[in-house]
């Protein structure tokens, strides 16, 4: 087992964003975290990358060890390593440089220039505009910068935060086809994402949030034919209406 | 590669002009050409820090007090290259322990804490001497004519644009470039935010150390009003955001015509001198936030692209 969370609760204030949330993740494995809006999905990966402080009595554990209390960039150093909602790029640099900053962990170092032709292999488009400043790109070219600038850390275990928040359907197609190749070499991907159905089909497991609770679990296929994920997210049929 | 070389070329020809200075200009022109060197390390050490952070900090003359302080303490004791090494080792020390303490602080609370930081420092320098050793004020008796100080000092300018260049060719300049644009995706991207800033900010005051312990025999009586005079931390950030405190040779440039007319300002209107201090102030910010490399660029490129159209 790889990512162990149990128990982890996060508060803004009197807000209870996150109550008691208990999940684990395998190696290799992807996960897609389901919910609605301010179910607390974006908390839940914030305090597992040290962003955002977890409650008390929280346990955070990387193959047994704990993460919560270290700082951002000591975990990942652990080979933990987040892309945030809205992208998380550096809009003023150029594409290679936003590369070149991924790789600034220690763990980076080391194979630094293969890792690069991966990532370009990656992302052919980013190859062709290593030059371009990236605030002058479109949000799925910059979307694609955010997870180089991620994957150059050479982590095991990626988190992404709606990698499909405001993307045109053919780009997310794309997008979904690059994270099967991400997943096929290996790594394992914690993903919050509004787009269930592609998501599901990406994922081996998967949580439902609602209202800052873990409510369900089960294989993609599962929850799938879930009902209450049906009604919710796939447009399936709806709850009979309350006369 | 040749532009390169000739740019380095041409870098060592400028060096070499001036280090003849001495030979061609008399004591009023080289007491000047001091006092500009002493802001070009200034300047530049400061938005080594605060260009790319943007956190402003007014805690320059902090560094530069103790510098010279050290060498009136230290002068008649210990051989001058010790002292200059007592005096970086100071300034160092108090810039960790400072940058740990403070640089958690956001923008305006930070600009306050340095401000504050150059009065603590010159009170307690203060009180210790009247209450402890029972002597304020000291002698600098150091065998260093003008020129001497002068040569010292365009060396450490030289050194502290080198050591800016070099920074921006590193990760740890990109790295600091990002802290200062996104703080939370730096944090994201694994950069440890404290560590580095603390870093460029201890680099950033001991070359500023080095600047008041070199320039200090210039005034052979010191006491703390002297060399912890506030208006030495406004003349830097003054000077560094009029040339650019992001660029390389922003602050260098900033310094040149500021020195010139301060110097005009303080010899024609000693009285009314601050009065003209704060309202340069106020207009640099105004009129070139980005400082006048940038607004030059800008310029040029909307004539090239009327050119064009």
């Amino acid at each position: 087992m790889m990512l162990d969370i149990r128990n982890l609760s996060i508060r803004y204030g009197a807000h209870l964003a996150l109550d008691n949330a208990t999940l684990n993740t395998r190696k290799g494995e992807t996960l897609a975290i389901l919910g609605a809006n301010g179910a607390g999905k974006s908390s839940l990966l914030k305090a597992i990358a040290g962003i955002v402080p977890a409650a008390p009595g929280s346990s955070v554990k990387l193959d047994g060890e704990e993460l919560l209390g270290l700082q951002p960039h000591e975990i990942v150093e652990r080979g933990v390593i987040a892309v945030p909602e809205g992208r998380g790029v550096f809009g003023a640099m150029s594409v290679e440089e936003n590369l070149l900053l991924g790789a600034n962990p220690k763990r980076a170092r080391q194979g630094e220039l293969t890792r690069k032709s991966e990532v370009y292999d990656l992302f052919p488009r980013l190859a062709e505009r290593r030059a371009q400043l990236v605030q002058t790109m479109s949000g799925g070219e910059q979307q694609m910068v955010a997870m180089g600038r991620a994957l150059m850390s050479r982590p095991d275990l990626l988190l992404l935060d709606e990698p499909s928040l405001g993307l045109a359907p053919i780009v997310i197609g794309q997008m979904f086809k690059t994270l099967k190749r991400i997943k096929d070499a290996g790594l394992s991907i914690l993903m919050v994402e509004q787009n269930v159905s592609a998501s599901l089909k990406l994922a081996d497991r998967g949580y439902l949030v609602e209202a800052g609770r873990i409510v369900g679990t089960g294989t993609a296929s599962e929850l799938k034919s879930n009902d209450a994920v049906q009604r919710a997210f796939l447009g399936g049929p709806a709850a009979p209406a309350l006369s | 590669m040749t532009r390169t070389v000739l740019f380095a070329i041409a870098i060592l020809a400028g060096l070499a002009i001036l280090a003849l200075a001495p030979a061609f200009l008399g004591e009023y022109g080289l007491g000047f050409m001091v006092s500009l060197m002493s802001y070009v390390t200034l300047a530049t050490a400061w938005a080594m820090f605060s260009g790319p952070t943007r956190y402003i900090s007014l805690a320059t003359v902090a560094f530069f007090g103790i510098g010279a302080y050290t060498v009136a303490v230290f002068n008649e004791t210990l051989p001058y290259p010790f002292v200059l090494i007592v005096a970086i080792s100071i300034g160092a020390l108090l810039a960790t322990f400072v940058g740990f303490a403070t640089l958690r602080l956001a923008g305006v609370y930070f600009v306050i804490f340095s401000f504050g930081l150059a009065e603590l420092v010159r009170q307690l320098i203060t009180w210790f001497e009247v209450n402890i050793t029972g002597t304020l004020g000291r002698y600098i008796f150091l065998p260093f004519e003008t020129r001497h100080i002068y040569w010292q000092l365009l060396a450490l300018a030289a050194v502290t644009i080198g050591i800016g260049f070099w920074i921006r060719q590193t990760r740890l300049g990109l790295a600091l470039k990002v802290i200062g644009d996104d703080e939370l995706v730096a944090a994201h991207s694994g950069i440890a935010l404290a560590r580095t800033k603390v870093l460029l900010f201890v680099l950033s005051a001991s070359l500023m150390t080095l600047a008041g312990a070199i320039q200090s025999p210039r005034w052979v009586y010191i006491e703390p009003a002297i060399v912890f005079n506030p208006t030495i931390s406004f003349l830097t950030v003054i000077m560094a955001l009029l040339g650019g405190a992001t660029r390389l040779w922003g602050p260098a440039l900033g310094v040149i015509p500021l020195m010139i007319l301060f110097e005009w300002l303080s010899a024609s209107f000693p009285d009314h001198f601050s009065i003209f201090l704060g309202a340069m102030f106020i207009l640099i910010v105004f009129l070139l936030p980005k400082g006048v490399l940038s607004a030059v660029e800008t310029r040029l490129a909307r004539l090239k692209r009327e050119a064009n159209a």
